[in-house]
């Protein structure tokens, strides 16, 4: 058995860079370090089924077919459809993506992530009133206040609290007892049990709560005894905790972006941050969920100017989540051919969603059968990125780390594939013309 | 004025992109240049004769032309886009930015629009005699400027986010609206005459909010200031008894002011 050390984790936008895979017969079977989640996605556990040979449905079942016959069936639908979709992204590499971005710009499709139903309300409060963001490095040596907003880590970022909260760093040298942990949850969660301030509000009052505290902050009256089912003088209370905090840092997620109000919470919720600054050092850090869903946002923008949502159908890049999100194209019925990968929407979009994608050609570029893939018309498996390709990912707050290569699989990358659709659009777009 | 009647053939299932029917655009042109104007239907363009018949007659100035679209184009985005002069009529519904970035002019729809209708409006007057979608009034994303000038009336109701970062104009909605209207307002008047589920001028630092209706939930970050009878807001008298509020003190320098029809709204004054 050899050991490969120093392995990225492609799970979580967390990137933990510490893992230790264990290796047999040019296969992971066992790691160190990993939580839970990371370890099941390297060792493939819970009955994954695998694809290593395209696909194509043929009077109703996936057949197996060559490479060349996928990859024209790809470009095809990508190349004759009026409004085709190119959704999904966040678990592969930036070097994928920047070819994807091309892609969608000859296909003249719109392109956009997963970020559209997780973290997309965010990218828009960042874009109107700006990121006051910092690094893991900084939370571990310096925060002293460590909030958590809409998010359970201990479920979706298992080792996130191990690293930022429990960590020992230069000046916070004891670890968790030199920091005051805050947990905002409508729930009781595994995080909240560890917290020290649990603020237990109403569900969907994030923005009114956060509007009390900002008021509070900035030395005004509020109106009510009672905001969002929390007493005013807990609502004191905790604003005097931020304000007094040498380092403080808001990590905030799905609960709060996806919340009534979605990205007008998170508006608000920097703004709270930004003028914290006025007496303290506060920073915040999104928690992003797929390993890469960052680095789509930071490739999207750096080559058509927007971070997701991006609409190409009129040769000059577009932007509007909320017209040109993917769930606003299946539900209004407007995409008519749509390329998912990196990705499962089959799994996680709505009812409304998924009916359209029923009704619309379907490519799949996806290394495991999935619901996406069952509803599926072509599909190609690429290596999996971080275990079986290399390539860059970002971290949660905007940190590249270069992922490895741990085994061969013999199945060709991500960037591969879409540079062989990219190739074959431009042939059928100059043939069309 | 003269007249150019547009009647909508079949709408496809992928939307059509029609920023270039504005009287703007049909000035000086003839009736069959007009049909060749060119429009999107998702990546594509084709002829708005494709989608369209084209009848009537254009005049030279788009002050002296009016636009009767003679049907539905629930499916038909940017009727009237950037127009500055002349009228346009729509006898149905139409999609998202009715009116966007208008100048001038009069825009008409019988039916409902799509969100965006008034997007960045400078001035002129847009007319719903239905419902609209979200951001009404609203600033382009991303912009801290939205609707600076004219006049927008909603007979039915609307969804969120209506006069978003608005700084000028009139904003009038007969009908009910979902959340945080006026959110991020810097100035110019909204009236809502239905009723508010929540976040009435959240964030807001300028301009007024009439509420005539009842307001479900209201933001604890505003002041109270009283109640004021038949209250006087940019030149015109709004009779009734109001309470007055003062906000959002969650910004700084806030000084919005939100009135809050008596009648109904007890709930929302502090004990």
């Amino acid at each position: 058995m050899e050991l490969v050390k120093n392995v990225v984790c492609p799970f979580c936008g967390t990137l933990c860079d510490d893992i230790i895979c264990k290796v047999e017969d040019n296969e992971i079977v066992g790691t160190k370090n990993a939580c839970r989640i990371g370890h099941s996605k390297f060792v493939h556990a819970e009955g994954a089924e695998r694809y290593r040979k395209p696909l194509m449905r043929k009077s109703g079942e996936l057949v197996e077919v060559s490479m060349d016959e996928a990859i024209d069936k790809a470009a095809t639908i990508l190349a004759e459809s009026k409004r085709p979709l190119m959704y999904g992204w966040s678990c592969t590499e930036c070097d994928a993506q920047a070819v994807g971005v091309e892609l969608a710009e000859e296909a003249r499709a719109v392109i956009d992530n997963t970020a559209s139903v997780c973290h997309g309300p965010s990218v828009l409060a960042l874009q109107d009133v700006g990121y006051p963001i910092c690094t893991f490095g900084e939370v571990k040596n310096r925060a002293d206040v460590v909030v958590y907003w809409g998010c359970n880590p201990m479920h979706a970022h298992p080792r996130h609290l191990s690293r930022n909260v429990f960590g020992r760093g230069f000046f916070r040298d004891r670890g968790r007892p030199d920091r005051t942990l805050i947990v905002v949850d409508p729930r009781k969660s595994d995080s909240s049990k560890l917290a020290d301030i649990h603020l237990q509000l109403d569900f969907n009052k994030d923005y009114e709560l956060l509007d009390a505290m900002r008021a509070v902050l900035l030395g005004h009256e509020i109106l009510y005894d009672e905001v969002a089912g929390i007493p005013r003088e807990k609502i004191y209370e905790v604003v005097d905790a931020l304000k007094n905090a040498q380092f403080g840092i808001l990590f905030f997620g799905m609960g709060i972006t996806h919340s009534r109000g979605k990205h007008r919470n998170i508006d608000t919720a920097i703004m709270l941050v930004e003028d914290l600054n006025d007496s303290a050092k506060f920073t915040l850090i999104p928690m992003r969920g797929h390993y890469n869903v960052t680095g789509f946002n930071q490739v999207c923008t750096w080559e058509s100017g927007y971070p997701y949502c991006v609409d190409f159908s009129t040769g000059t890049p577009r932007y509007n989540p909320g017209e040109t999100g993917s769930n606003d194209l299946l539900q209004n019925k407007e995409t008519d051919g749509m390329m998912v990968i990196a990705s499962d929407p089959g799994a996680h979009f709505p009812q409304k969603a998924l009916e359209r994608m029923a009704e619309i050609p379907v490519i799949a570029i996806e290394p495991h059968r999935t619901p996406t893939t069952e509803m599926a018309d072509v599909v190609i498996p690429p290596a999996i990125v971080g275990m079986e390709t290399d390539g860059t990912a970002y971290r949660m707050e905007g940190v590249p780390i270069r992922m490895r290569k741990v085994v061969d699989s013999g199945l060709l990358p991500d960037r591969e594939i879409l540079k062989r659709i990219l190739k074959k659009v431009k042939e059928i777009k100059a043939a069309s013309k | 004025m003269s007249e150019i009647i547009l009647t909508p053939k079949e709408q496809p299932q992928v939307p059509l992109e029609a920023n270039t029917i504005t009287p703007d655009s049909f000035a000086g042109k003839n009736i069959d240049e007009i049909s060749n104007i060119a429009i999107w239907n998702g990546n594509k363009q084709f002829r708005l004769s494709e989608f369209f018949d084209v009848q009537g007659e254009s005049a030279e100035n788009p002050s002296e032309i009016k636009i009767i679209i003679d049907g539905d184009i629930y499916n038909t985005k940017r009727i009237g886009q950037s127009m500055t002069a002349g009228e346009i009529t729509v006898k149905g519904n139409a999609n998202m930015y009715v009116g966007a970035e208008m100048d001038g002019g009069k825009i008409t729809v019988e039916g409902n629009v799509g969100s965006w209708a008034g997007q960045d409006m400078k001035g002129g007057e847009l007319t719903v005699l239905g419902n609209a979608g979200d951001y009404v009034g609203s600033a382009y994303r991303g912009d801290w400027r939205g609707m600076s000038g004219g006049l927008i009336t909603i007979h039915g109701n609307v969804g969120n986010e209506i006069a978003e970062y608005m700084l000028g104009g009139k904003m009038v909605i007969k009908g009910n609206v979902a959340i945080m209207p006026g959110i991020h307002m810097n100035g110019g008047l909204l009236i809502i005459e239905g009723n508010v589920v929540a976040r009435t001028g959240g964030e807001m630092k300028g301009g007024t909010i009439v509420v005539k209706g009842v307001i479900d939930e209201f933001l604890a970050g505003f002041k109270y200031l009283g109640v004021e009878r038949n209250i006087e807001v940019e030149g015109e008298i709004i009779e009734g008894a109001f309470y007055k509020f003062k906000g959002d003190l969650a910004t700084k320098g806030a000084s919005g002011i939100v009135y809050a029809a008596v009648a109904g709204n007890g709930h929302i004054v502090p004990k």
